[in-house]
């Protein structure tokens, strides 16, 4: 309006030119929160996908579905007890392995030798083993330490398969140990000082202080990682879907769990999504993936959750 | 008293020694992997081996340029979707971290983070590869891009909130629009940080295999349509590996120690990146 009515302004450039990068303003604010807006609607959109899809599944089979002991996809059969017994299984098995290497990581890399030369290359090469592809882990499992595990449980006199939940929760193992480790780095080294000096001052040794002020202080933060690999080792596919042999009967006998081949959320649908022929049984695998989706995302929160509070405090 | 303090002492030095073993031991794991890898993989590679697709089964020779393309297009393309999208989604986390759309955005950064890389596969499949009818590279390089956003949004958010807020204000005192502070002056800045977070995102879904499995699929010629089923390097590992022939087990060897050695020298030019600018990821 005012320029309309004052010719003087008309011409002015520069006005124009500060007009169009208001313009301009106004729309890069618009796209930066439709990006932010996307991000929700990713998320929204894969839940209602997952969810949308595996409707026949959860109509037909309720939430018995859950405890269904037989996976036969020719007879129109499903269960996911088979699946949940071996993602169970794997991780925590996994996990056990893999806590008390992560935990003297973090103590090494966070009390013992915070810098240093050989500390930095201890560190690199932990995150080096997060880098490296999962495929190749399988492969290398495979080829190398199936044979190994093979000998192994001859030794021990049980079936010796060689690949198989042991196998899987090995390699996972070492897949995992970096996420637990990092952050148990970070969070030891937040620990107060004056904390410290005041247990050494006492007459404590480096254990003791170790043991009653280190651990005491950071034993939620580190709970969070542990929780952290927990989510990694329930969604990791390719290494598992290579070395956990891909069976979906139940076994009989705890020996037989732990050594025999199984599957797993994550594998059985790797294996078996391109081979559904039927609408019930690709919504059975969905239902799976559905399932794999609420754990993870879950155990994920939790311990992010716990990392900012430990953070912030 | 003197032999209780020499037993705390023991127990202490014996408690030093067990740390140490225990984190020195998980490298070992890490350096027979290498090591096994680049004495399969290293005498595969030759420049036949790079330019040609895969022989069949019984015949001599045969290479994965098919893989090697397939790869790099996909990668490409997810890097065209989600270095953008990331990078404004992260601006707007850093630029207003108080909003209510700042703190949901945030949470599904969370979620996609834990994501699961199969359900990710199983999602886009319903996308784009039903609608379209047929396994596509277009459809993997969507799966990879959903891959690499946390990363890139996450590493983009934290570098520009360490940055200090005079640089802003002073750009904005002399008058500078708001879009040209954050483009010209405030990215700028963050840039070392913003890069490593791509080339480490990048590092991170050159390797995904499983959100191939449904999407990209794999193609044993060679092709550069993205409406068609295409090779990835991580994919023609696993089909290759799972096969029962020697001849391509080589194959996988070589392709694995080319994807590992892509890996890692990304892996250590982001190091080098982050030591040089000082940036703290």
């Amino acid at each position: 309006m005012f320029v309309k009515e004052n010719p003087k302004f008309v011409e002015n450039k520069r006005l124009k030119l500060s007009n169009s990068q208001l313009k301009w303003e106004t729309i890069f604010r618009r796209i930066l929160i439709a990006m932010s807006v996307l991000l929700v609607l990713i998320i929204l959109g894969v839940l209602a996908t997952l969810i949308l899809e595996s409707l026949p599944s959860i109509k037909s089979l309720g939430i018995g579905f859950l405890w269904g002991k037989v996976w036969d996809p020719v007879s129109n059969v499903y269960g996911a007890y088979p699946f949940l017994v071996g993602t169970l299984l794997t991780s925590f098995i996994a996990l056990i392995i893999s806590v008390p290497f992560s935990y003297a990581i973090a103590i090494y890399l966070g009390e013992y030798n915070p810098k240093g030369w050989l500390s930095d290359l201890l560190k690199n090469a932990i995150e080096l083993i997060a880098a490296v592809p999962s495929i190749i882990y399988g492969f290398w499992g495979l080829f190398v330490l199936v044979p190994i595990v093979r000998t192994f449980e001859m030794k021990i006199g049980v079936a010796p398969y060689g690949i198989g939940v042991f196998s899987s929760s090995l390699i996972l193992a070492v897949m995992i140990i970096p996420y637990a480790a990092s952050l148990g780095i970070t969070l030891i080294r937040m620990v107060p000082s004056p904390l410290k000096e005041g247990a050494y001052a006492l007459g404590a040794t480096r254990f003791e202080v170790i043991r009653s002020v280190i651990m005491p202080y950071t034993r939620s933060g580190l709970f969070a990682g542990v929780l952290l690999s927990l989510g990694r080792a329930l969604g990791e596919t390719m290494a598992v879907t290579m070395l956990i042999g891909n069976t979906s009967a139940v076994a009989n006998t705890i020996k037989d769990a732990i050594f025999g081949p199984g599957n797993t959320m994550a594998s059985v649908i790797a294996n078996e999504f391109t081979e559904a022929d039927h609408t019930q049984y690709l919504s059975a695998l969905i239902e799976l993936g559905l399932v794999l989706f609420f754990v993870t995302v879950i155990i994920n929160l939790i311990g992010k959750r716990i990392i900012t509070r430990f953070t912030n405090e | 008293m003197e032999a209780r303090i020499g037993i705390r002492n023991t127990k202490s030095v014996i408690f030093k020694g067990i740390i140490v073993f225990f984190a020195f031991l998980i490298t070992l794991p890490l350096i027979i992997i290498l090591l096994y890898i680049i004495k399969q993989g290293a005498g595969q590679v030759n420049w036949h081996f790079l330019t040609n697709v895969p022989a069949p089964v019984g015949e001599a020779g045969g290479g994965i340029s098919n893989a090697l393309l397939g790869s790099f297009i996909m990668v490409l393309i997810a890097s065209v979707i989600a270095i953008p999208v990331g990078m404004m989604a992260g601006i707007y986390l850093s630029e207003n971290p108080k909003t209510k759309l700042a703190y949901y955005s945030g949470l599904c950064v969370d979620i996609l983070q834990g994501v699961p890389s199969i359900v990710v596969g199983i999602v886009v499949y319903f996308w784009i590869v039903k609608p379209l009818g047929t396994f596509s590279a277009l459809s993997g390089s969507v799966a990879l891009s959903i891959m690499m956003l946390p990363i890139v949004i996450r590493s983009t958010e934290q570098t520009l909130r360490l940055l200090p807020a005079s640089l802003k204000e002073a750009a904005l005192s002399l008058g500078v629009p708001y879009h040209r502070v954050i483009l010209k002056v405030i990215v700028p800045c963050g840039f070392a940080g913003i890069l490593s977070g791509i080339m480490l995102s990048i590092a991170r879904i050159i390797g995904e295999t499983a959100p191939l499995l449904f999407t990209a699929f794999g193609n044993p010629y060679l092709s550069t349509s993205v409406t068609k089923p295409m090779e990835s390097l991580p994919h023609l590992i696993f089909t290759y590996a799972t096969s029962p022939y020697d001849d391509w087990h080589n194959l996988a060897w070589g392709a694995s120690f080319i994807l590992l050695m892509f890996v890692l020298v990304l892996n250590i030019i982001t190091k080098l990146l982050t030591r040089k600018w000082k940036v703290q990821l």
